[in-house]
């Protein structure tokens, strides 16, 4: 391959500071927007509701009422799991980029949702009556098969995972497995069941998927808060990481099995949701400066927003049909994508 | 003189295993024809039925398989030259998806004026729209990608980012067509040619046969823009000129593959390279090789989807996809 490796570059000097009032108003501030957003999210949709429903909905539970079926049974979960997967993958997104110092790092583009979506193939071809919660361990599987193949060639080949190699690398398997995916779909007639995951989307949500969630992603959240100091030291480089004492690869191991936990919980519930995990640790850095024990849990906050607000505006592109929130969220990244690939020629 | 007979020798075995392919593929399938009978028929022969089989369903879609391979290589062993990268395919920077976004829009809006005008019209005209999207898609990446000129990294970068935005505006306007439409573009998407009859094989021979031989005219071009754009313009190239014809020719050639075959990736990647590894350095040799090798890569992997799995056929897109994947990933471990 031609042209040079910006892998070994340090980050740039002028971004090394920390800006923790940002971070706090973006906590504070950021939660208060998020509750906002989803209040709109179980707002609009194909059925007209008002606002004052939602609130009896809440307090005085009328079971007959359709409106008050809908917003408990199916606006509600799919507000909060939206929120849930938006943060998850962007969290899993910040310690892929903070520990690999790659700024392409990401699930959708190593290879994560693609194992998952494999995994989900083989799942439903094989065991049909599957309960959620084994698929969502399938999904775990594939995620880890996924982000594996990726991590194997990039360590195999000489220069390393540079950022062009992980991508090509990233698209190749994720083309060959969703390949797979596609022929297995095929072959075993469940192709309607494979392309809901494929395209991506939370618009069959329930309750259920709320109370699998909702417990992985707070012990991912914690563990992530936890290793967000040693990340911030391993981004220095794992040569600095080591002079200062750290165990780099126990940390690197930590932080591997959090982003599986993260985004194989959600990606089994949701499918392929690209770009949040790449664009949004991004701004997040953008904001708040170099800190991961800042980056980490503001990140989250910004990708539950995104993917709740792109969530509401798949709903409203072509009403009463879903748009798969996936295309959405791509349609928001690619721009940025592009903006960091013309970064790519002064080093990244 | 040794490297031309090396060439020669590798030629010859190309056509031979291509010539043994197509007999095999003929005669494998729910109804199978042994090759005694596949001769009696393409003689004239043949039974009722089997004369059916041969000519209206086997033999069409081999040629189409014969064509697009061939196509496909010639515009990746371009490509790759043109942009100093060994790893750009038309699929993996967009081509095909800008391709295949047209082709959407193509079904979305106009399937219906067109039938009244007369059905096998579309054949022909599809590839234009296909080719239309490729040609967006290869200025777009183009035009981002530029500062300064055009960096070879950022090329691939910026082709991926185009890759995904296509495949998103795909996506949205796949889902509001009817479900007619909706198998009909899934099926093409994925790169597909069992559909295929005569017509198809009339709207693709054209661009084939204008563009390869044009390709192939112009290998001395590829040889000096091969050694980088200094040594190119000393040597008294006019580098931009000669460079956007030769991306013109490569963007022709996979739009119009893609406009019949749907969205088959990896050929122009992987058959290159083995060209090039077999027989050297010169593009002379190097695009008539890729070019027979990519025709017997694709009829394999037809060969092979028809039959794996049974009487459920695996499109071809997703056989070259595993095969030309994997040995991807391979030249990614090995650079």
């Amino acid at each position: 391959m031609t042209g040079h490796s910006t892998d070994e570059e340090t980050p740039q000097r002028s971004n090394i500071v920390s800006r923790p009032l940002v971070a706090t108003s973006i906590l504070i501030g950021g939660l208060g927007f998020l509750f906002l957003t989803m209040c709109l999210s179980i707002l609009y949709g194909a059925a007209d509701i008002q606002f004052r429903t939602i609130w009896e909905s809440l307090y005085s539970y009328d079971p007959s009422s359709t409106a008050h079926q809908i917003i408990r049974n199916l606006r509600i979960p799919r507000a909060i799991v939206a929120a849930l997967i938006g943060a998850a993958l962007a969290m899993s997104g910040s310690i892929m980029q903070g520990m690999t110092r790659n700024p392409l790092a990401s699930p959708s583009i190593m290879g994560v949702t693609a194992g998952a979506t494999f995994m989900m193939a083989i799942a439903l071809a094989l065991f049909p009556h599957s309960s959620n919660l084994m698929l969502m361990l399938w999904g775990f599987v594939g995620a880890g098969l996924g982000t594996g193949i990726v991590f194997v060639v990039g360590s195999i080949s000489k220069t390393g995972l540079t950022p062009v190699k992980l991508a090509l690398a990233g698209t190749a398997v994720t083309a060959i497995l969703s390949s797979l995916s596609t022929a297995i779909s095929i072959h075993f007639d469940i192709a309607k069941d494979v392309s809901f995951w494929y395209a991506g989307g939370v618009s069959s949500v329930q309750w259920i998927h709320v109370q699998l969630l909702a417990p992985v992603a707070l012990i991912g959240f914690v563990i992530a808060i936890i290793v967000a100091g040693s990340i911030t030291v391993l981004n220095l480089g794992d040569d600095v990481a080591r002079g200062l004492g750290q165990q780099t690869l126990l940390v690197k191991i930590i932080s591997t099995l959090v982003v599986l936990l993260l985004t194989g919980a959600a990606v089994s519930i949701s499918g392929t949701i690209g770009f949040i995990g790449l664009v949004i640790p991004h701004i997040t850095r953008f904001l708040v400066g170099v800190n991961y024990r800042w980056i980490i849990p503001c990140s989250a906050i910004l990708g539950g927003i995104l993917l709740v607000v792109a969530d509401t505006i798949s709903r409203m592109i072509n009403p009463p049909f879903e748009t798969p929130v996936g295309t959405v969220t791509a349609i928001i990244g690619v721009p940025f994508f592009l903006y960091l690939a013309r970064r790519e020629g002064r080093g990244l | 003189m040794k490297r031309r007979t090396k060439t020669w020798i590798v030629a010859i075995t190309l056509i031979l295993a291509i010539i043994v392919t197509l007999l095999i593929s003929l005669n494998m399938g729910v109804i199978r024809i042994t090759p005694s009978q596949v001769f009696q028929t393409l003689l004239g022969n043949g039974s009722e039925q089997n004369a059916l089989v041969l000519f209206q369903f086997r033999l069409p879609r081999m040629v189409i398989a014969l064509l697009i391979g061939a196509g496909m290589a010639v515009s990746g062993a371009i490509l790759q030259s043109v942009t100093h990268n060994e790893l750009a395919d038309p699929g993996i920077i967009g081509i095909n998806a800008g391709a295949g976004f047209f082709v959407v829009l193509y079904i979305y809006y106009f399937q219906d004026s067109i039938v009244q005008l007369g059905g096998t019209l579309s054949v022909y005209i599809l590839p234009l729209f296909a080719l239309g999207g490729s040609l967006v898609a290869a200025i777009l990446i183009y035009v981002i990608s530029w500062k300064n000129g055009v960096n070879p990294i950022r090329l691939i970068l910026v082709g991926i980012g185009i890759n995904s935005m296509f495949a998103a505006l795909i996506i949205i306007f796949q889902l509001k067509m009817d479900p007619d439409d909706f198998t009909r573009a899934t099926v093409w998407l994925t790169g597909d040619i069992s559909g295929t009859d005569w017509s198809y094989v009339l709207a693709l021979l054209p661009w084939i046969l204008l563009f390869v031989p044009f390709a192939f005219y112009k290998a001395k071009s590829l040889d000096t823009l091969h050694l980088g754009d200094d040594v190119a313009k000393g040597l008294g190239t006019r580098v931009e000129g000669e460079r956007s014809l030769l991306l013109f020719i490569a963007v022709a050639l996979a739009g119009a593959c893609v406009a019949v075959g749907g969205g088959i990736a990896f050929i122009g990647l992987v058959i290159p390279h083995l060209a090039r590894k077999l027989v050297g350095a010169t593009h002379q040799t190097i695009l008539p090789i890729s070019a027979l090798m990519g025709a017997l890569l694709l009829v394999l992997a037809d060969t092979i989807g028809r039959n794996l799995l049974a009487p459920s056929e695996i499109p071809v897109g997703i056989v070259v996809s595993v095969i030309g994947g994997g040995y991807f990933i391979y030249l990614l471990m090995k650079s």
